[in-house]
């Protein structure tokens, strides 16, 4: 972790219609970090992780990204996208391109980095994660894990300065989990900066430095995990916890 | 039965040629349909309230109205609006048609993209991909599974609904039936033919869109 801040955020707050998701939230996120945030269904982790790289639009407050404020107008987001990758619940790969095909499409297209180029890296990557014998199957014959791993891949080839989580394992079988978590845990350890929006308790508590408790639409309590697990001071903290644990 | 292959004999060629003028008008105004379609989804697809609001209009009049009325408006309408062109009444028919079909072929495309998982387009836009090249490489191609069987049963009913232009004596399949109607005296024959005609058509046209179903189904 460095004393650089990628992500600040500035009193975010976010409405749908009349109902309040995100209540005035400013944080910071550190380059290496590995920032975890969990909290009960409702509570506004996913929106907040959204709000990030702006899928979901503020309706008020600022969000900067290196120190650019990506809510400002005139700001060309696709641009800041491509250093914030991000992984979904639901994986949402390509299901009409191939396996390589999904990893080097935007790498092609909106890095102009030659085709060749992008597949050597790609092969690279889904090696990493022991997907190299799919590169061209389609998505539909993978496994849940292995789309998972697949999208995470996908996001990497981009060279991303943080990669957002947002719920990546709450859609998968119990025997594919660990396969997602293992990638992830390695991704954390090679100092890349992630944000990782989760259910897995185990996860946040062994691998993130920091650990985000939203409920309400605010961040009701932050710390280490030590802090957070060992010694939650919010009452609110103390029953998420206990009903999880 | 004797009647109709006496019929057959003398005026087959006129029933070519009406069939001939059915699959052109068919065609024509599918494929000029497509693209006018295409844009109109596309407006009503747009953030901008005003071009959604035409569009709504457009589609709720065209949907609204008969189209034989729509051909009479058009084939009164066009020379009157365009007299430089000397428009013929073919001409005007199949522009009604076009018109006609795009509202339908609009709603069929917007369908087909809306029902893309909006999963797709967050993914992709979370890889910093542009608006154009999300439409042009992620949606679309994913849309063109909805749209394709839908397009192809338009151009069935796009096939039946050219009957209407023998209203305006333009040829076509229906208009066959009636040359040789008042050629022979003999109605139902004709009639049997034309309608046969219709139904192979039609037929082997489904058969095939099953076809091409089950193929893109293998795809996923």
């Amino acid at each position: 972790m460095t004393d650089r801040v990628l992500i600040r955020v500035e009193h975010l707050v976010k409405h749908f219609g009349k109902l309040k998701v995100l209540n005035d939230i400013s944080e910071e996120i550190h380059e290496g970090e590995v920032v975890s945030i969990i909290g009960p269904s409702g509570g506004g982790k996913s929106t907040f992780l959204r709000c990030l790289n702006l899928l979901e639009k503020p309706t008020s407050g600022k969000v900067f990204f290196d120190d650019v404020e990506i809510t400002g107008k005139h700001v060309d987001i696709d641009k800041h996208r491509q250093k914030m990758g991000m992984v979904f619940q639901h994986f949402n790969v390509f299901p009409h391109l191939s396996v390589i095909d999904n990893i080097t499409l935007a790498p092609v297209l909106e890095k102009k980095i030659p085709k060749d180029t992008a597949e050597t890296k790609a092969m690279e990557l889904l090696r990493q994660v022991g997907l190299q014998d799919k590169a061209n199957e389609f998505p539909g014959k993978l496994s849940g894990g292995q789309k998972q791993r697949l999208a995470i891949v996908r996001a990497l080839a981009m060279e991303p300065e943080v990669i957002l989580f947002d719920e990546p394992t709450s859609a998968l079988d119990p025997e594919m989990v660990k396969d997602v978590l293992d990638v992830m845990k390695s991704l954390a350890s090679s100092g890349m900066t992630t944000v990782v929006v989760t259910h897995e308790m185990g996860f946040a508590r062994e691998v993130s430095n920091r650990v985000l408790f939203m409920d309400g639409g605010v961040i009701a309590e932050k710390g280490t995990p030590e802090e957070i697990f060992g010694n939650p001071k919010n009452p609110r903290t103390v029953e998420f916890l206990s009903k999880v644990l | 039965m004797a009647d109709i292959i006496k019929i057959l004999e003398k005026y087959g060629m006129v029933f070519l040629q009406g069939l001939g003028g059915t699959l052109w008008i068919s065609l024509i105004t599918v494929i000029f349909g497509t693209f006018l379609g295409t844009l109109i989804a596309l407006m009503k697809l747009s953030r901008i309230k005003f071009l959604q609001w035409i569009v709504d209009i457009y589609v709720e009049i065209i949907r609204g109205t008969p189209v034989l009325l729509q051909l009479y408006f058009f084939w009164i309408g066009l020379p009157r609006l365009l007299p430089m062109f000397e428009l013929s009444d073919t001409e005007c028919v199949v522009v009604a048609l076009i018109f006609n079909a795009s509202a339908y072929i609009a709603e069929v495309i917007r369908a087909g993209i809306q029902a893309v998982d909006p999963g797709q387009t967050e993914a992709s836009k979370s890889l910093g991909m542009s608006d154009s090249h999300t439409m042009t490489r992620i949606i679309l191609p994913q849309a063109i599974k909805n749209i394709l069987p839908a397009l192809c049963n338009e151009f069935i009913s796009m096939i039946k609904q050219t009957s209407l232009a023998s209203v305006f004596f333009v040829n076509e399949l229906t208009t066959s039936f009636k040359i040789v109607q008042s050629a022979t005296f003999l109605a139902i024959p004709p009639l049997i033919i034309s309608g046969l005609i219709y139904l192979i058509l039609n037929w082997s046209l489904s058969r095939l869109i099953g076809l091409l179903e089950r193929r893109l189904h293998n795809n996923d």
